[in-house]
């Protein structure tokens, strides 16, 4: 029986801020296991990007954090900080959107790279720097790149640095935020197609966060849908995106026209409406005001992630109080 | 989501004939005005300096009604010279048996004055500068940033020196020197904004439609660049007050009137300093760091107002 | 084609930039001379009298003098004299002094040197510290305490806090005596390259120094602080922490580096304050240095001495500047072309 490589359990951030605390994610339980692909779509603001950085404790230091975060069964929220910094990067990795500002501008990148070496083991720098040349050649850059600056890079090349820095101390785990936003459709493809043959090499777990879900349906085994901080509805890909349980998963899987479909061409779906506020949210289930299907019963119900199908999971009154039928 | 819409009454001009272009622009910079001046009195320090500002502003204008000119007089002092602070001098007196607090008081009209002409001076041809090199850019632009270059690398004191001892002492001079060797700033601050505004596509299209760069300069890059230099300008007023302090300190101020810089120079050069006479050295640079301050505080507070990502600093 | 051609005599886009900087450092430097010998046209009065002014020289030798100063020829001609002097060192004479105004500078420069360097590193150092403890401690005690007594420093003129010190620590208060002297270099009589010699000038520079890092430590920390808490909300910082790097470290290897590059920047173009300071404290404490000559000769007026000390003060900004300008890509790559 394999032991959960991530486990979270209720997970709750607040930000507290001049003008109020504001709940980021409110109460969130997620697993993956070792080798395994989970992906985390939502709106921006949905709470996906203060996951990752909840999952290393790497939020700022006006926060509040509840509930448990376990990687290989120790809770990450708990652990002193000497074995929290040896934890990082050698357990679980973060790979950060949009790499221009992620990566130091003025430092060469193969050092920055050679960092994180350095931070977990006693190697000689020689050592070091043939890791790092390893690193950028299987990530499918020259060696010889390790010498360049941020700014001297392509937003993809950067992206792979990013992903071979990642990769330094062979975690278990790949935590992608946003890996793919702000490079164009071919650059895109070529990271997720990296990711893939990584996951398949490595034996990686890969946590892809994204508002793309498009981009998850091809590459990860099941799929969370987050909205107003929660998830809203969880399981396997293919199910989830082709036959949503949720409104909102309907509205976002319509949003992305089908290539090759002219019907989803002609009429794009869009979501009306603006993300809640997390400081006023609506009662009840947060989505109702912007959803098509809302029933006088939503605003008072205290939606909870029901059984939705076999694995699958959504929090909506209307799969709670449909027949349980055979899918 | 909260009501963003004004009470209908305030729109009055929107329920008559339509109104004009220039009207409804008008509308929108003063409700602009009229958030940020909201903004701003939220920031706690920003309202202090203004408080402290209008104090001082009080007491200038004030002055002839607080205190009889004849304080000033030489001729008419009747204190003893050097004596501390008292019942009836309450600052003391200077080496001429004159009270400080009056000199202090009257002080505060020449270094205010000068301090605000100076500013004048230097925010008009830095603005002028900044938004003809901005707009016009290429060679225009080369040439009016190599003269830039210089004043700001030259040295201010050294140049201030050299000009206010050729010109002769008087307030005029003296605001003269300051403004002209201080302009930099703002020229620069200004030009970035008027290439940027010069750069932003409307601009191509309204001179497609036949506007002139006089237009496009009162029209458009104007309106965007005040609201800087009006946050500079104050941080201006607090290094032109200095400035004058420094130039009179050193005996380049204008003889026969009383500023607080003059008072630090009488003061040293009558040896206040050796008597130990800390109440005739006290108020005037109390005076000024208090002034300057303020203008400062009032200058950050402004350009939080201006630039949110400044806020909370 | 101008860049095939410029290519073509070797220059790179790097040669190009430095050799942009340098000439717009010699044009600096050229405007200072046409600045100075216009403005000594505008003079009033006859040079030559000027000089004379308080001794009976007989007529023959003032019109002597009178051509010496070229005053005769035409325009160009004087401008090209006074380049050609100037190059060669010769600044004309002092009014005051009846020497050449080179030798006097010669002679003032080194107190100003020692006590603007020493200065400069005190509180170039300080105050980069306060800076940066002040950031990284944001809305700390130290952090507000800092920041109103940098304010404050800054906010005042840096002679009347020479002053007060002056009449604290030199003069004494009440009945506290005073422990420093109250002026000039050494105290009369001593040998200055003894070791008592040098403790006595140490004594006399004690408070002409301490005033000035002061004033120069507050802007230093003001700006310092600025830059580390605009360097603090960068993204790269949360890469180094999640790699499992110590808070300590990432301050000092990612974001103190990085926020000291417009640090310095701004430090840099703020060398004027630098010198301006020296004048007015140089005067407070009689500290025989160009400061206290600008003050004796701007009170003559000794327009020779003023204009060689003006001179002498921006080319050591222009070069300082110019330096600072080449030195720059190599501390930041973003500004390396080619």
């Amino acid at each position: 029986m394999t032991v959960t490589l991530l486990d979270v359990r209720d997970l709750e951030v607040t930000y507290r801020t001049r003008a109020g605390d504001v709940p980021a994610v409110r109460g969130v339980s997620l697993q993956l296991d070792p080798g395994q692909t989970l992906g985390l779509a939502g709106e921006s603001g949905c709470g996906k990007s203060t996951m990752a950085a909840a999952i290393l404790r790497l939020l700022p230091p006006d926060t509040r954090t509840s509930g448990s975060v376990l990687l290989d069964g120790e809770d990450v929220l708990t652990m002193r900080p000497g074995r929290l910094r040896a934890v990082r990067w050698t357990e679980a990795a973060i790979v950060f959107q949009g790499a221009m500002h992620a990566l130091n501008p003025v430092r060469r990148v193969g050092v920055q790279i050679a960092e994180a070496i350095h931070l977990h083991d006693k190697v000689t720098d020689e050592a070091a720097d043939a890791r790092v040349g390893e690193l950028l050649e299987q990530v499918g850059l020259p060696a010889r790149r390790a010498a360049s600056y941020p700014h001297e890079l392509s937003g993809g090349q950067r992206q792979r640095v990013m992903i071979a820095m990642a990769l330094a101390c062979s975690p278990r785990l790949l935590i992608a935020d946003e890996p793919t936003t702000a490079l164009d459709v071919m650059v895109q493809a070529q990271v997720l197609d990296l990711l893939a043959e990584l996951r398949r090499e490595l034996g990686l777990a890969l946590l892809l966060i994204t508002h793309d879900l498009s981009v998850l349906a091809s590459t990860c085994e099941r799929i969370a849908v987050m909205y107003a901080g929660r998830v809203v509805e969880e399981g396997p890909a293919s199910a989830v995106f082709d036959e949503p349980a949720h409104p909102y998963t309907r509205a976002l899987s319509e949003a992305f026209p089908t290539i090759g479909d002219r019907a989803s061409r002609k009429a794009p779906h869009g979501l009306g409406g603006d993300p809640p506020d997390p400081r006023e949210l609506p009662s009840g289930c947060a989505f109702h005001p912007r959803c098509p299907v809302a029933v006088p019963i939503c605003p008072t119900t205290d939606v909870q992630l029901w059984p939705a199908g076999p694995a699958r999971r959504a929090a909506c009154v209307h799969v709670r109080d449909r027949e349980p039928a055979a899918s | 989501m909260a009501q963003t819409s004004a009470p209908p009454a305030k729109d009055a001009e929107l329920t008559g004939p339509a109104p004009s272009p220039r009207a409804i622009v008008r509308a929108r910079r003063r409700r602009a005005a009229a958030r940020a001046w909201a903004e701003y009195r939220r920031n706690r320090v920003g309202m202090v300096g203004l408080a402290i500002l209008i104090v001082f502003i009080a007491l200038a204008v004030l002055a002839p009604v607080l205190v009889p000119s004849s304080a000033l007089d030489v001729t008419q002092a009747t204190g003893v010279p050097f004596s501390p602070p008292s019942a009836e001098y309450p600052f003391g007196t200077d080496e001429s048996g004159r009270s400080v607090l009056a000199l202090t008081v009257w002080g505060s009209r020449v270094s205010l004055l000068v301090g605000f002409l100076a500013t004048v001076i230097s925010v008009l041809i830095g603005s002028v500068v900044g938004i003809v090199a901005g707009h016009f850019g290429r060679w225009t632009d080369s040439v009016l940033m190599r003269v830039t270059d210089w004043f700001l690398v030259i040295p201010f004191l050294p140049l201030a020196i050299v000009l206010a001892t050729v010109l002769g002492p008087s307030l005029a001079n003296i605001a003269f020197v300051i403004g002209i060797t201080s302009w930099p700033g703002t020229a620069r601050i200004v030009r970035a904004q008027a290439l940027a505004v010069t750069a932003r596509p409307y601009i191509e299209r309204a001179r497609a439609l036949g506007a002139g760069d006089w237009h496009l300069i009162t029209r458009h890059i104007l309106p965007n660049v005040v609201p800087l230099i009006f946050a500079n300008t104050v941080l201006i007023v607090a290094i032109a007050i200095l400035s004058e302090t420094t130039l009179a300190f050193l005996g380049l101020g204008d003889p026969l009137r009383v500023s607080w810089g003059s008072m630090l120079d009488a003061a040293f050069s009558h040896g206040a300093a050796s008597i130990g006479a800390w109440w005739y050295l006290v108020p005037p640079g109390l005076a000024i760091l208090l002034v300057v301050l303020a203008f400062t505080m009032c200058g950050q507070a402004l350009e939080a107002v201006l630039n949110p990502r400044l806020r909370g600093r | 084609m101008a860049t095939a051609a410029a290519r073509s005599f070797g220059l790179t886009a790097a040669n190009r930039r430095i050799g942009g900087k340098l000439v717009g450092a010699v044009l600096s430097l050229a405007f200072v001379l046409v600045f100075n010998f216009f403005l000594f046209r505008v003079l009033p009065g006859d040079p030559a009298k000027n000089l004379t002014r308080n001794r009976l020289v007989p007529a023959e030798q003032v019109q002597a003098l009178r051509e010496s100063f070229g005053l005769g020829k035409p325009l160009p001609q004087q401008f090209a004299g006074y380049v050609r002097d100037t190059l060669r060192g010769d600044l004309g004479i002092s009014y005051k002094f009846r020497r050449p105004v080179s030798d006097v500078i010669a002679e003032r420069i080194w107190p100003t040197v020692l006590l603007l360097g020493l200065s400069t590193v005190l509180s170039t150092i300080i105050g980069l510290f306060i800076g940066i403890r002040g950031a990284w401690r944001r809305g700390s005690t130290f952090d507000r305490g800092s920041l109103a007594v940098s304010l404050a420093l800054y906010a005042m003129p840096e002679f009347w806090l020479g002053i007060l010190l002056l009449i604290a620590f030199g003069v004494g208060v009440g009945p506290l005596p005073g422990l420093f002297p109250t002026g000039g270099i050494s105290t009369p009589g001593t040998d200055m390259t003894s070791l008592a010699g040098v403790l006595d000038v140490a004594r006399h520079l004690f408070l002409p120094c301490l005033t000035l890092t002061l004033a120069y430590l507050a802007e230093y920390a003001l700006v310092m602080r600025s830059s580390l808490l605009d360097e603090l909300g960068e993204d790269y910082l949360v890469t180094a922490r999640a790699k499992g790097l110590r808070d300590a470290l990432v301050l000092r290897r990612h974001a103190v580096p990085n926020a000291l590059l417009p640090t310095t920047t701004l430090i840099f173009l703020n060398l004027g304050f630098v010198v301006s300071g020296a004048i007015t404290i140089e005067t407070v404490f009689s500290w025989p240095g160009l400061g206290l000559l600008s003050y004796e000769a701007l009170r003559t007026p000794d327009y020779p001495v003023l204009q060689g000390v003006f001179l002498l003060f921006s080319a050591a900004v222009i070069v300082a500047n110019v330096l600072a300008d080449l030195l720059y890509p190599y501390l930041d790559p973003r500004v390396r072309t080619g």
